[in-house]
């Protein structure tokens, strides 16, 4: 099995709140990520498809394709927007980085094309560089995660 | 219990299939299919899994792991061109997921111990990009198999 991991970056900005709780669950909940004016972060969108290698091109996926695809479905919606008011899924839904994952992952299920070779197989979103959420797909949903991003620092 | 070593070299490169024309090759690879090629310092990780041996607490020794990654990766490839000095890329495409099963192909060889096993090799070509090579996993095959038959 051979695996091929593309980085990308982008800038957004959030407020983690749950309107449906008081202001106190929310501060105990989310500290300083619940100040009402929001924050940013640069996050690092680590995208992983899966697949044979071609036997002329030797390539799982053309990197063309992928940006594209990544620039056209996801990093168009999010970079240097504030999640929260710019991104219609984040209205009801709070912006953490594990429904941001989530979400992304969704965007290229559903954009991903069906003549392509290659699968999606993974999608891992660092906010910042002591924390990453990571999101498996299709098959790969099912593999025990021992092959975790190495950029993951533990303070 | 995965042990992971590091080893880093630095070739060139040239991603161009000789039978497709320039648009082609450019078509595919990008700037990677610029003719007279050009480099990279690529970054090697190599996990292997087992148990740690009750008496040392170690899965295996670290020194003799370097010692093979020298001399199936780094004495063969650091400061090389790849598509000329390096085989099989000669006939093969050195994309960065060729690079990493030739290392695979190598290796797999190299630690063939029944006390631990090449569970993964990941090769950076940039810090954006990298390949992982994945022992068959059983379990994956039976999941996957699970997922067609439903």
């Amino acid at each position: 099995m051979t695996t091929e991991t593309h980085r990308y970056r982008f800038s957004a900005s959030h407020r983690l709140h749950v309107p449906s709780l008081s202001e106190t669950e929310n501060n105990q909940l989310f500290g300083k990520c619940n100040n009402p004016f929001g924050h940013g972060h640069d996050y690092i969108l680590s995208v992983t498809v899966g697949g044979e290698i071609d036997a002329q091109t030797g390539l799982i996926i053309r990197a063309a394709v992928l940006d594209e695809l990544v620039r056209t479905h996801v990093l168009s919606l999010v970079s240097h927007r504030n999640l929260n008011r710019d991104v219609a899924h984040f209205r009801e839904i709070v912006p953490t980085t594990e429904n941001l994952a989530s979400f992304i992952a969704g965007l290229l299920e559903r954009a991903w094309p069906p003549e392509l070779e290659a699968r999606l197989a993974r999608v891992h979103v660092q906010e910042t560089d002591r924390n990453g959420f990571e999101v498996l797909v299709g098959v790969h949903r099912r593999r025990p995660v021992s092959n975790p991003e190495t950029i993951v620092i533990h303070a | 219990m995965f042990v992971t070593r590091k080893a880093e070299f630095s070739a060139s490169h040239v991603c161009r299939v000789p039978e497709l024309s320039d648009a082609e090759n450019r078509e595919l690879y990008g700037e990677e299919a610029n003719p007279n090629g050009h480099g990279h310092n690529y970054v090697l990780e190599v996990t292997l899994e087992g148990e740690p041996d009750p008496v040392t607490g170690m899965v295996l020794d670290l020194k003799r792991v370097k010692e093979i990654l020298e001399e199936e990766v780094v004495e063969p490839m650091d400061h090389r061109f790849l598509n000329y000095e390096v085989t099989p890329f000669d006939r093969v495409v050195p994309t960065a997921a060729n690079i990493a099963r030739e290392i695979w192909r190598r290796l797999e060889k190299r630690f063939d111990d029944p006390q631990f096993r090449l569970e993964r090799v990941r090769l950076y070509e940039t810090s954006d990009l990298y390949v992982d090579v994945l022992a068959e996993d059983l379990a994956e095959k039976a999941a996957l198999g699970e997922e067609l038959a439903a």
